[in-house]
Parts: structure tokens; C-alpha cells; sequence
């Protein structure tokens, strides 16, 4: 039966709302295929804003790897601004595609994509708008009747959010840990045995497939009991057959799996405007606190070749101006000096920037710096020390010296860049008030050498500061998290000290936001399926967009938690600004990244102490963090030692008649 | 270090730009769903589009080299055109007719090229002096319509008010306007009322939008309409030479253009 188009609905309300060019879809590579030559049919939304949605590469990924498929087709959808919100529900039009126009509610399965824990109260209005139950318990099929009412579509969450998704764990049918490029496949493939065997044991059924043979994490599978205390007993399977443990999924040859090869080119304009490509996968420098680098073990790497050959068909394909080399800290690729060079010789002439998004200071170098500003363009650079003192950096085991640094921000002023960037958190585990005052020294020591090498006084150092936030399946995951009130109390100190100086004042720009946000990030992070109930109170109060600024209402987080727990013996300053014990069960317990608890106890025992410096296992040797064991994996790094072919232009020429 | 060795060391270091050789004037649509997207849109979606199709362009010198395009003044956001305009400065001289599909093809459906020429030069915005709009207003009868064009007609002075980015803006709709012509709808149902009005109208300072001729038209203005008028730009360039001519002649000739544009097909997506 074909889907019809809710565009001509639509269309009457565009020139009412703000930015109509978000809705509109037809953007250049995007797909729309015939809903009746298919047969499984993906909704993939990314809870935020189009601008913000759009450029993410794993949604961008998983789009172009499902619709490559004959059968299967998969479209975009993304948060609508309260203003569409208000006219879809006034004028009774579903939550839609971008692609089509299509009604999420006709697809099979509703993929959502969760870079940030504040993206899910916007899960709850995108389900709302569907026409899909929030609990996934009121979708029907519990009871293997295939005929038990209408389909909804199956609502499986992906991303390093989801790597702790109980607070929203009532929500979904389903959570994928880690890759999703194989395991959207291995799902669309159950999906379309069942549908073809006429779909047996109804959404149930699915489900117990999706978990015994896709490992998929099914959250109405397991029960949590709960101690008097208000700390979990235990999360087990509350069936047979369901596995007492999820295990995350890793995708090892990246050579293999070159996406995205045609991104979608947005019509409006977006937060990234740049052909994107993950020079490698995972981080295994160990920083504490950094959560993407502890999941997404272990590093693997693209080839030089693979790197140049999905670059110069990006750019072909999109017409991009800049090239993003994307990872978790892209100058540690084997090989980065080689593809900054061939691809900076590749592209002379054309107007191509590039661009390393994640720098790490100690791997910077005189080369790269020299690499990235030939073509002309000298994007931003930023760096990311983390913590202000030398002993902040080594409790967080993100081990650069002052001099390092200095030296580093040197090179890049030297070689023309006029603005740096440096990054800081604050709140972390054991900091005091002189750790963060130890940062206005620092910029000061940056800007007097960067005016010496330079003879200049119009450099200038912006330090940006986030507050930090505990994070599951890190060596933090044990910690309290600092009161916003502390946070805020630190980043005044460090405002004054930062203006005390007339001299710096002027060179160095200071931008933080206040600690509020941290402390809903930290309870939606580390919480349980209790936090459901307080996602649901906010959203039902006219929470949205908790991302941003202007929507964020950390009184409105306060009342609902004080409401929704009520009943409970834990509430908002349980779940974020408590530490917890070795023996605490985790919410995440259950869930498998692959590292040894034991070895991330031992690793927070280290930091607390001060002690045990963690090097690289890339360099040096294995630490035992478990990963590469327990999933059967292995670091895969060069050099391969091949080069880019010399004298290609890897953008097209129109011929001249 | 001298004043000027320092103002030497903020350049970027390696040769100069290549120089233009030649300027193609590109005239292109924003039809359907494109329609919505803003003139800042159009003008990414164009530099990259000359990127993609491997145009020889002429770039700025500095640190951040752009592509050398210019744009004249666009449609509002929202309305359609058949008649938008932009030049584009070129470092090797370039068949215009082969360019014009190569282009297109880079650009999303609905941001069409529909001419391009070889252009002699000279600022787009002293060739382009007025615009012919299309307008359809649903709910309004032809008669009704043809009454309130009169009146605006007449009127010496028709003052109207936008919100602008800086607030309330006041100013009159009334001398910027050439021609006024209403007529049914082409293929409205005859039990729906639906009046189209073609109208002429100078560029000025401030612009007169159709949006603002219909807010001075219409009693309670275009917020009064039970859904939003559908506009379009069919023509823009300067008036005809004969004395008292209200043909509007565009810069381009128009020969890839259709004959005669069907409102009704014009905002379909």
C-alpha cells in the first residue's frame, strides 16, 4: 500500500514557522525511493535541530549503507522547533520524513541516534508526534498476537548515549551498543525473515530474534530490583534465551566499509559545513574522563589509500571546500603527516581547506601545521589540555606538559594562525580552586610567547571551559559529580584572574557555560530506569531542546525530579553529586564495552592517588583495559607506507571547449 | 620589523590569484520546496555547485579565498522566481551554453540555471530595475480584487509597515508600482475563489515586495487570507524602450524560458 506524501499538508504551514528550509528535504544526494519496491524501512532521527541533525556522520552513514540495499530503504527525520511542533498538532500531521514526507508511524523501525543524553525529551516529542506509544510496553505484541492491534514501528536507539539507555530504557524496544554499520544490516535482514515467515510471535517475536541473534539489547527482556537503599540489586533476563549480558558491536576492517561516500549536501545552513571523513576509529590514549575514547576501543585505522579515495569522491560528490579528517584525535594516525601532505599537494590551487577537528597538543608538529594552512585557508585550530594544572592533567591521565603546550601554540601562531582555541573542563574529580586558577597562567604564558615568536600583538587565545560530567563505562564512572554551585563559584575566579592582567586582557577571550546543564546531563547519564519517569514529567511540562540555552530550564529538571521520585529513596543529588562504591551494580553493568571493571577500578584508585601514568597502548604495551580480548578484536594501525599518486588533481576539470 | 613587512606577513604567502578572463551572467529559478531557502542559502548551494561541476573560477585573494560570484538582490523567502540573477568572474574562458547543464546538475532540484551568457560586464543591480510578479490569492474573487487594485491605484501615497531585523518599518507601496492586473486564477475550480494579479514594480529603496503592494491592497492585509498567496517573480530587468512601456526586459534573452508560465505548475514541489 503506498505511503502518502504529508507535503501538500505541510507546504500551507512553511511560510508560517521559522527556518522552512529545515523541513523541505530535496537536498543533493538525498535518496527517495519507492515505499512499495521495499520491503524493510528505516526512520532514522536525530533528536535535534536539522542544523545540528544533518552532519552527523553515523546517521549520514547508516543512510547511505541501508538505502545501497536493494529492498530496503531508509529516511531522514529530525526534530521539529516548538513553532512546527504547535502547527503539526493544530493541523493533526504526524511526525515526518524529510525525504518523503512520509509518516514516521508507517515505517518498520524507528532508529534514533543519540549523540547527547539531552536529546530525550525531543525523543518523546518525536513519538508523540509519530503516533507512537512512549512505552514501548503499550506497542502491543507482548503476547506473540500478530493481529494484537496496529504496528508501531520498532524504536532502537544507537550513539555513545546509548551506552547507558536505561533512564530512557521504558522508551525503546530495542538499544544497539557500539558499530551500527553491520548491525543495521543484520537487523534489516532478521526484519525481513520475519516478515516473509508472516511474522512470527508478532513484535515479540522480533524482538527475542533481534536479541538472540543480532545483539541487540532488548530493555523489556530484564528487570532491575532495587536494595531499601535505593542502589540497584540486580538486572537479570526475565526470560529464556535472553543473554545475561549485551555485548557492543565492533565494525574491524574500516578499509572495508568506506561511508559516507555521497553525504547529504544541506540546503540550509548547518552546524558543519565540510566533507567529514574518520581517519581512524577509537582512542586508546586513556584520558579518564572521555568516555567515546574508552567505548570505542580499539583504535582502527584507515589506510592513506582509503583516506584519499573517499576524499576525493566526498568533495566530488558534495562540492565541499573543506575536508574534516575526523577522529577521536586525528594527529595520532600512523600516517597523519603523509595524508595532510598528499592531500594538501592533491588539492593545491583548488581552495581546499582541511581541517583536524581533534588535535592533540603533544602530536602537533611544524608539518602538519604547514600542511593545513597551504591552500590558502587556515581553519580554526583548537586544543584541548582538559585540566589547568599539571597535576590536574595527570589525575585525568591526559599527560601534556606546559612546555608542550607552549611549544605547540607557538608553532601554530608561527606558522600564521592569528587565533587559537584551548579547551578546559572543570569540575573534576579531586580539582580545587588553584587547579582551575592554574589556566589564566597558562593563556597568559601562551600569549607572551606566541608575541615574542612572532614580534605581534594581535594573537589572541580563546579558553573555553565545559563542566565536566561523569560518564558510564569510564574510570570516572565511580565519581561524585562537583555541584554546579562549586563550578560556577571557580569559573568566576577564574573570569577575575583572567581580567586582572591589562596587559592579556584583550588577547585572551574567555567562554564558559554556567554548571546547571551539567548537573541534568549528569543525572540523565548515570541514571536508571527510575530517571524515566523524570524525563517524562519534564517533557509532559514542556520540556524541549534541552541542548540549548534558550529552551533549558534547569528549575523545571528540579521540580520534576523532586516530583517523579517522590516515592523513591534516591532524588537529583543521588544520582549526580554521589560517589559510589566498588561493589555499587551499576545501571551500565549489564552492558558490555568491553572493559574490565577491574581494571577501570584500579585505573580511578590511580587517579585519586595521583599515580600510574597510562601510556598509549598503540606505543607502549597492553594495559589490560579488557577490550581486545573480550571482543575478539585487535589494534589495527600503519604505516602501510603507500603514498597519495603525486600530480592528481582529485578535483574534477570541466573540460574547456 | 617595519609597518609594512608586518602588513606583508598578515598575507598569505604563494602566488597571487589567477585573474578573471571572462563574466557569465547565469540567470536561474527558485521553484517548489526550494522556494524556502534564503538568499544566503542559494549562494552556498551556488559555491559549492561551481565546485562540484569543476568551473574554472576566479577567487579573492586572503586567507579565506571565495569563489568570485555575485548575486543580485534576491526574492524574499518563501516566494518562487523564474527570473533570478548572478554573475560568475572565470579564470579560462568557457563555452556559456555547454556550462549551463553541467552547473544545474550540481544544484538541487528546484534551484534551476536556466540561461547562461557571456556577459560584458558592468554591476547586475543597474541592469535590473524592475520585476514582474505573479501573484494568486486564494479565497479572493477576481471582482473583489479588480475593486481594491483601483483603489490602490488612485491612491496618491499607500503607506505599509514590515518588521524588519531593526523593527517596524514604515513606507509607502504606492509609487513603486507600474502595473496592477488581476484576472482569474488559471485553473481554479469555479466554486473557489481565487484571484491572480500580475503586477509590475520598480526597485527602490526601501524594496517594495508584492507582499507589501497586497498588505496596502488588501483589507486586513495578507494575514487576513485563509492561506498564504503563492508569488512568483517572472520577470526582472528594466522597462521596454518604447515611451510609457510596462514590458519588463530581462538582461538575458530568454529563450530557454517557457513561453508562458502556469502559475498552478509553478509551486508544486
Amino acid at each position: 500500500m503506498p505511503i502518502e506524501s504529508v507535503y501538500p499538508r505541510l507546504e500551507p504551514l512553511l511560510p508560517r514557522v521559522r527556518k522552512p528550509i529545515a523541513y523541505v528535504g530535496g537536498e543533493v544526494n538525498s535518496v527517495v525511493k519507492d515505499w512499495d519496491a521495499t520491503d524493510v524501512r528505516w526512520a532514522l532521527l536525530y533528536p535535534d535541530a536539522y542544523e545540528v541533525g544533518l552532519p552527523n556522520q553515523g546517521v549520514q552513514i547508516l543512510y547511505e549503507i541501508l538505502n545501497e540495499q536493494d529492498g530496503v530503504l531508509a529516511e531522514r527525520t529530525y526534530s521539529v522547533w516548538p513553532d512546527m511542533e504547535d502547527l503539526l498538532r493544530e493541523h493533526g500531521i504526524p511526525q515526518f520524513t524529510v525525504d518523503g514526507h512520509r509518516p514516521v508511524g508507517a515505517f518498520d523501525v524507528l532508529g534514533v541516534s543519540f549523540s547527547t543524553e539531552l536529546g530525550y525529551t525531543n525523543l518523546l516529542t518525536a513519538l508523540d508526534l509519530a503516533g507512537i506509544p512512549l512505552h514501548s510496553a503499550d506497542r502491543g505484541g507482548r503476547d506473540g498476537d500478530p493481529a494484537d492491534g496496529p504496528w508501531y514501528p520498532l524504536v532502537i536507539a544507537g550513539g555513545h548515549a546509548a551506552f547507558n539507555p536505561e533512564p530512557i530504557a521504558g522508551f525503546l524496544d530495542g538499544v544497539v551498543l557500539g558499530d551500527g554499520e553491520q548491525a543495521v544490516l543484520k537487523i534489516t535482514e532478521q526484519i525481513r525473515a520475519w516478515k516473509q515467515a508472516g511474522r512470527p510471535g508478532g513484535r515479540d517475536g522480533l524482538l527475542r530474534t533481534l536479541a538472540a541473534r543480532c545483539d541487540v539489547y532488548v530493555p523489556g527482556f530484564y528487570d532491575v530490583t532495587y536494595l531499601p537503599d535505593g542502589r540497584i540489586a540486580r538486572t537479570v533476563p526475565n526470560g529464556r534465551g535472553i543473554p545475561p549480558v549485551v555485548a557492543k558491536h565492533t565494525v574491524m576492517d574500516l578499509d572495508e566499509w568506506q561511508y559516507p561516500r555521497k553525504p547529504i549536501v544541506p540546503v540550509a545552513e548547518t552546524v558543519h559545513e565540510r566533507y567529514s571523513v574518520e581517519i581512524f576509529r577509537g582512542c586508546t590514549r586513556g584520558c579518564r574522563f572521555c568516555q567515546a575514547g574508552m567505548i570505542t576501543r580499539p583504535v582502527r585505522e584507515r589506510s592513506i589509500t582509503t583516506v584519499g579515495q573517499m576524499v576525493a569522491d566526498g568533495v566530488r560528490a558534495t562540492g565541499f571546500g573543506e575536508v574534516g579528517l575526523l577522529s577521536l584525535s586525528s594527529a595520532d594516525h600512523s600516517e597523519i603527516n603523509e595524508i595532510a601532505k598528499d592531500l594538501a599537494d592533491a588539492y593545491e590551487g583548488t581552495n581546499t581547506g582541511l581541517s583536524l577537528p581533534s588535535t592533540r597538543v603533544d602530536a602537533f608538529n611544524i608539518t602538519l601545521a604547514d600542511e593545513l594552512a597551504r591552500n590558502g585557508r587556515r581553519s580554526g585550530l583548537t586544543f584541548a589540555p582538559e585540566g589547568g594544572s599539571e597535576r590536574m592533567r595527570q589525575v585525568i591521565n591526559k599527560m601534556v606538559t606546559e612546555e608542550d603546550l607552549i611549544r605547540t601554540v607557538t608553532t601554530a601562531y608561527a606558522s600564521g594562525w592569528r587565533q587559537v582555541k584551548l579547551y578546559f573542563m572543570c569540575g573534576l574529580p579531586t580539582e580545587t580552586d588553584e587547579d582551575v586558577l592554574a589556566i589564566a597562567e597558562l593563556a597568559r604564558k601562551v600569549i607572551q610567547a606566541g608575541r615574542e615568536v612572532t614580534g605581534r600583538r594581535d594573537i589572541r587565545c580563546t579558553v573555553s571551559i565545559g563542566g565536566f560530567v561523569p560518564k558510564p563505562h569510564t574510570p570516572f564512572q565511580w565519581a561524585a559529580q562537583c555541584p554546579h554551585e562549586v563550578v560556577d563559584a571557580r569559573l568566576r575566579k577564574l573570569g577575575a584572574a583572567l581580567r586582572a592582567n591589562p596587559a592579556y586582557g584583550r588577547a585572551i577571550g574567555f567562554r564558559y557555560h554556567d554548571g546547571q546543564p551539567s548537573v541534568v546531563e549528569g543525572l540523565l547519564s548515570r541514571g536508571d530506569r527510575r530517571v524515566g519517569q523524570v524525563i517524562e514529567a519534564v517533557w509532559r511540562d514542556g520540556g524541549r531542546f534541552d541542548g540549548w540555552s534558550e529552551h533549558f530550564s534547569f528549575d523545571r529538571w528540579v521540580a520534576c525530579a523532586d516530583q517523579a521520585l517522590a516515592g523513591e529513596p534516591v532524588d537529583l543529588d543521588w544520582y549526580t553529586t554521589r560517589e559510589r562504591d566498588e561493589d555499587e551494580v551499576l545501571p551500565w553493568g549489564h552492558l558490555d564495552a568491553g572493559l574490565d571493571p577491574d581494571w577501570l577500578w584500579q585505573d580511578w584508585q590511580e587517579a585519586l592517588s595521583g599515580r600510574g601514568e597510562v601510556e598509549d597502548c598503540r606505543w607502549s604495551a597492553c594495559y589490560d583495559c579488557g577490550v581486545c580480548p573480550s571482543m575478539g578484536t585487535e589494534i589495527q594501525t600503519g604505516p602501510t607506507g603507500e603514498r597519495l599518486p603525486a600530480g592528481t588533481k582529485l578535483l574534477p576539470v570541466l573540460s574547456v571547449s | 620589523m617595519t609597518a609594512q613587512q608586518s602588513a606583508q606577513k598578515n598575507r598569505p604567502t604563494g602566488p597571487a590569484p589567477a585573474p578573471a578572463v571572462q563574466q557569465l551572467l547565469v540567470r536561474y529559478a527558485k521553484r517548489g520546496r526550494m522556494r524556502f531557502a534564503s538568499h544566503r542559502d542559494v549562494g552556498r548551494a551556488f559555491e559549492r555547485a561551481v565546485r562540484q561541476a569543476g568551473l574554472p573560477m576566479a577567487h579573492s585573494a586572503g586567507f579565506s579565498p571565495h569563489p568570485k560570484i555575485s548575486y543580485a538582490s534576491g526574492t524574499p523567502t518563501g516566494v518562487s522566481s523564474e527570473a533570478e540573477y548572478l554573475t560568475l568572474l572565470l579564470t579560462v574562458a568557457t563555452d556559456p551554453a555547454g556550462l549551463r547543464p553541467v552547473l544545474d546538475r550540481a544544484l538541487p532540484d528546484g534551484i534551476d540555471v536556466i540561461e547562461v551568457v557571456e556577459d560584458s560586464g558592468g554591476s547586475l543591480n543597474g541592469r535590473l530595475m524592475v520585476s514582474e510578479w505573479l501573484v494568486q490569492l486564494p479565497g479572493v474573487t477576481p471582482d473583489a480584487a479588480t475593486a481594491a487594485a483601483r483603489a490602490f491605484l488612485d491612491a496618491s501615497e499607500v503607506p505599509v509597515e514590515r518588521l524588519t531585523n531593526k523593527g517596524i518599518r514604515r513606507f509607502d507601496a504606492r509609487a513603486a508600482v507600474l502595473t496592477l492586473d488581476v484576472s482569474p486564477c488559471p485553473g481554479a475550480q469555479p466554486d473557489h475563489a481565487c484571484a491572480m494579479i500580475r503586477m509590475v514594480v520598480r526597485h527602490t529603496e526601501p524594496a517594495v515586495r508584492p507582499e507589501d503592494v497586497l498588505n496596502g491592497l488588501l483589507p486586513g492585509g495578507t494575514a487576513a487570507l485563509s492561506s498564504a498567496p503563492a508569488v512568483t517573480r517572472v520577470a526582472q530587468g528594466v522597462l521596454g524602450p518604447e515611451a510609457g512601456s510596462r514590458e519588463v526586459v530581462a538582461p538575458v534573452p530568454a529563450t530557454v524560458l517557457p513561453a508562458v508560465v502556469t502559475p498552478d505548475k509553478v509551486n508544486v514541489p
